[in-house]
């Protein structure tokens, strides 16, 4: 047990739409603790994969779990392990900031107590004093991005997945926002994250780069320039991407 | 004949979208409208194509008034919004004919201008829009917003939530529209898209940072900037964020960006702190700014 463990396993995961393989018999793992690109051009299959793995879409064949729980049998335990954020969901808008957090704590099943000691320390470093009884649509994007990703690791989950966690938002809050990620992979969180951000590629310990239903690449991002002789991750992307 | 705005501004309640806004695009440029969600951008594109009027200020496109010649206006510009617009439940070529009914043309009469883009989706003419894939609307929205054959095109956010290489493709053609003689300006909150325009007007919380070309924009960064590399990079940033001298430092890509607050920066003495702070593998070095460094600059 001593031996970096494995909080995500998958082998030859598909998932089939009729005759068409959105996601063809992927196999990889994410180690605990670990910052995980998971890349690939619209279409790709990314967020079919990312739904079998977050427990909300069935495979069609192949083995995965996620923090040790079955994708086919144990959903419900997955859904109670991880955090989940994306820039379509992640917060109610007609909330307030303090309600938002006592209401996904509650959702997750935390105590009064613990709602309340958690919604403080969170209020206190994002610096949100100010706004706790404001509506989250008053709030700036990246204020709520940030929110969002606070709220997703109420729980205390092994594994939060992102998904797209930054679009669309200013260059100084999106490297906040990673700083976030940084700090909380750094307190043993697992990272799993999509973005279309090739910068942001190299923020992750590991990448991998799905092309048509299968991972076409996967390794640090240093590894992956020096395979495909490149200097950016964007080109690496560009090459792998463009077949 | 391109696009000229004096003194803009627009408020809704007590949310200032627009403060003061002007800036001027000439015929046939590639004009970029950098900045992030919120900045104004969209407000900006609705007052030039005349679906909104503005609390202050003037602005012509293509010669004609926004307030006065509005009709004028719809005819000669095109215009992508950035949410899909077209109607769902036509084809894909319902949907070109109709918009180049309603304009008094047809397809044929334009197709050139469209072809290069056209063709990529043509195979799936007879499929409803709602049923396209993201990259296929967005070049039916492009094809719908040409057909005309506009003298100026507005396109807001056209590679939001596209992948790095359908943006690539994207920009390919628009530099060919471009050769076609086509003014363009194009909103986008990426930064490295800002590097293919002619000029670019850097946005945001509805006041204009900079215009300028992109490279005299990075020209304009103030101080000396340095890539500095670590083993850890989570303790690389909170070290630096600690550092007496340090102005500013952010993550980019597999380095960090710093600048120092002193005249001249002194590279070991900064290498022997990061070493007390338990790093190791340092590389520290000079570097050139990028469009995105000036915009934090200026945004900060």
């Amino acid at each position: 047990m001593m031996k970096a463990q494995n909080v995500i396993e998958v082998e030859n995961l598909s998932k089939l739409f009729g005759d068409f393989a959105a996601v063809n018999q992927i196999c990889f793992h994410v180690k605990a603790g670990e910052i995980f690109g998971f890349l690939g051009a619209n279409g790709a299959g990314k967020t079919t994969a990312m739904k079998m793995l977050i427990g909300i879409s069935s495979p069609s064949s192949g083995k995965a779990t996620v923090a040790g729980f079955d994708v086919y049998k144990q959903t419900e335990s997955i859904k109670k392990n991880i955090g989940y954020m994306s820039q379509k969901f992640a917060l109610y808008d007609d909330l307030t900031v303090k309600e938002n957090i006592t209401f996904f704590g509650g959702i997750y099943g935390l105590s009064k107590k613990k709602i309340d000691q958690k919604r403080c320390e969170l209020v206190e470093e994002l610096g949100l004093q100010e706004v706790t009884n404001s509506l989250v649509a008053s709030l700036p994007l990246g204020w709520k991005q940030k929110l969002a990703f606070s709220v997703s690791l109420l729980h205390e989950p092994k594994i939060v997945f992102l998904d797209e966690p930054t679009g669309g938002v200013d260059p100084i809050t999106r490297r906040q926002f990673w700083e976030l990620i940084y700090k909380a992979a750094h307190n043993g969180t697992t990272i799993f994250v999509t973005t279309h951000y090739m910068d942001e590629a190299e923020y992750c310990d590991r990448v991998s780069i799905m092309v048509n239903g299968k991972i076409e690449a996967l390794d640090t991002p240093k590894k992956l320039k020096e395979q495909y002789k490149t200097d950016t991750m964007n080109d690496v992307f560009l090459k792998l991407a463009r077949g | 004949m391109g696009i000229l705005v004096k003194n803009i501004s627009k408020s809704y309640g007590k949310l200032t979208a627009l403060s003061n806004i002007s800036l001027d695009v000439k015929s046939g440029e590639l004009y970029g409208l950098i900045g992030p969600d919120g900045a104004g951008k969209t407000t900006l594109f609705r007052i030039l194509t005349t679906l909104m009027i503005a609390d202050k200020g003037q602005a012509t496109v293509a010669g004609f008034d926004v307030l006065n010649d509005y009709k004028s206006i719809r005819k000669s510009v095109g215009y992508m919004p950035g949410r899909f617009s077209l109607y769902q439940d036509l084809t894909v070529e319902e949907n070109l004919n109709f918009f180049a009914t309603i304009f008094g043309t047809t397809i044929a009469e334009n197709y050139d201008l469209i072809k290069d883009i056209y063709v990529q989706i043509e195979p799936f003419k007879n499929r409803r829009a709602g049923k396209l894939s993201g990259g296929m609307k967005q070049k039916l929205a492009l094809s719908c917003a040409l057909i005309h054959k506009p003298k100026v095109l507005f396109l807001d956010e056209p590679t939001t939530g596209v992948d790095p290489v359908s943006r690539k493709e994207f920009w390919e053609m628009l530099k060919r529209l471009q050769q076609k003689g086509i003014t363009i300006l194009v909103s986008t909150p990426y930064m490295d898209e800002a590097a293919l325009c002619d000029r670019i007007a850097l946005i945001q919380g509805g006041k204009i940072l900079e215009i300028d070309t992109p490279k005299a924009i990075v020209g304009h960064f103030p101080k000396p900037l340095y890539n500095i590399s670590a083993s850890n990079m989570y303790s690389l940033i909170t070290s630096l964020s600690h550092y007496e001298h340090t102005y500013s430092v952010f993550p980019f890509g597999e380095f960090v960006h710093y600048t120092d607050k002193r005249e001249a920066m002194n590279v070991e003495e900064i290498k022997s702190y990061l070493v007390q702070q338990g790093l190791t593998n340092i590389h520290i070095e000079r570097t050139q700014p990028t469009i995105e460094d000036t915009f934090m600059e200026l945004a900060k």
